[in-house]
């Protein structure tokens, strides 16, 4: 095994074209795993710690441009305000070291259904930037960045390079199930966010379907269905319709496609899919609620 | 592959590292630090824990090359001018310690959490840990341990006198 470090951007597209066989390192929170457990024989270990330029993040025009290399933690710190929905999944990985280490470009790559920054970044409408020596750089909306069990849409060429997130407009949330707060892996995870301006609704959903997955018809049902300017009535009894909720989480159940395993049951994930769905928008669109009346 | 970081404030270098290594076989085979423990091997039970930059990570999961030319400061490192950290008096004095196998992980994480929140809350405290296995004490003479710390290194001199009565 070679442990390649390249300590600028340029670099690691050479290293990348080169050894398309070597396999991209950041935290190590999935990859040293594989290689303790013997499971991973890669020919090559590409480091992209070394460098700098993926660890910064910055906020132009209403986007936020994550680096790939920018920690689960530093998400937490720094951007709980710009990308709520991202942030509130990011305190749900792992543990404070794990935190500490983990990256969301990492995640990306790993693309495991089960990753808890896939669900919001979809909610939002995310795309993930990423470039090769030979074709340059292309950007890939979320929602087509996730080909399979753990197959993201890069080109053996190809590295991650920056996440753009829209700065949330409206309230997001985030929700996951799991046997405790710390040190779980998703049985199955919700993410939505309002887009007030857009009068549009974004969801994700995690770990209930090969790839994590936006619920289309959901989206499209509740952005006909909601009744945005309600909050202007000052109509502070007015909930949800309890219809309407019902059928947003019986959208969004449909929408999964989950299985039987370890973690839990295909018929529970169904199920705990249609509860997030409704807690998340109730939260949200109460917020939302709140935030036009003030 | 040569690996040369520095460690406890003195530069090491280890030889014949594979490249797959994790920080944590180098820092316990080859450079004869073995108070970070190996259990997991997954970032799943925080014994392994070390600062890495300052910052505290499961070494089993950094590789060896990607600590070159960082700062490492393992729980053999806590202690300073020949006196333990009061963290580490903590755990002694309220008997947070039963086989001590997760031990060095609860030092360094609390350790870390102390230095960055002077009086944590109990909410706190168990967020820290909680990616720190102890599966003989029931944690609550950790919590205890952690309370007590933070109470002297809040107060140095109030504890100074309390040692010496």
């Amino acid at each position: 095994m070679d442990f390649l470090r390249p300590t600028t951007w340029q670099e690691a597209l050479a290293a990348r074209a080169e050894r398309p066989g070597a396999l991209p390192l950041q935290g190590g929170t999935d990859v040293m795993v594989e290689i303790n457990f013997d499971v991973r024989r890669p020919e090559a270990l590409l480091d992209l710690t070394g460098v700098a330029e993926l660890r910064e993040w910055s906020v132009t025009g209403g986007v936020c441009r994550l680096g790939a290399g920018v920690t689960y933690a530093t998400v937490i710190d720094e951007l709980g305000g710009a990308l709520p929905g991202l942030a509130q999944a990011s305190r749900t990985v792992g543990s404070p070291q794990i935190r500490n280490r983990g990256t969301v470009g990492g995640n990306l790559g790993a693309a495991s259904p089960a990753g808890d920054s896939h669900p919001p970044l979809l909610a939002a409408g995310a795309a993930v930037e990423v470039e090769s020596r030979e074709r340059g750089l292309r950007t890939i909306p979320a929602h087509a960045f996730y080909l399979g069990v753990k197959r993201p849409a890069l080109e053996p060429d190809e590295l991650i390079r920056a996440v753009r997130i829209p700065v949330a407009a409206g309230p997001q949330y985030f929700s996951k199930v799991g046997t405790r707060n710390a040190m779980v892996i998703a049985v199955c995870s919700f993410a939505l966010a309002l887009h007030p301006e857009e009068r549009r609704v974004g969801t994700g959903i995690g770990s209930a379907a090969p790839t994590p997955l936006r619920a289309l018809e959901a989206e499209d049902f509740l952005s006909r269905e909601l009744d945005w300017d309600a909050a202007l009535d000052l109509d502070w009894d007015a909930a949800l319709d309890a219809g309407l909720l019902r059928r947003f989480g019986e959208l969004c159940a449909a929408a999964a496609a989950p299985i039987d395993d370890v973690r839990g049951t295909a018929a529970y994930r169904r199920h705990a899919v249609a509860v997030m769905a409704r807690r998340t928008l109730t939260w949200a669109w109460d917020d939302h609620r709140g935030r036009r009346a003030a | 592959m040569r690996v040369t970081f520095t460690v406890n404030g003195r530069e090491e270098s280890a030889d014949d590292v594979w490249e797959g290594e994790s920080l944590l076989y180098v820092l316990r085979e080859r450079l004869g630090l073995p108070g970070s423990k190996n259990a997991c091997e997954q970032g799943e039970c925080g014994s392994c824990t070390v600062y890495l930059d300052g910052t505290p990570v499961c070494a089993c999961l950094v590789a060896a090359g990607q600590a070159q030319g960082r700062r490492v400061r393992t729980v053999e490192g806590l202690a300073e001018g020949g006196r333990l950290d009061p963290v580490q008096e903590a755990f002694m004095e309220c008997g947070a310690v039963q086989c001590g196998f997760c031990t060095p992980g609860l030092l360094v994480q609390a350790h870390d959490l102390l230095s960055r929140v002077a009086r944590p809350s109990d909410a706190e405290i168990r967020e820290a840990l909680a990616g720190n296995l102890c599966r003989c004490t029931g944690y609550e003479k950790i919590l205890d341990a952690v309370r007590l710390a933070a109470e002297r290194k809040a107060d140095p001199a109030r504890a100074r006198g309390e040692a010496g009565a």
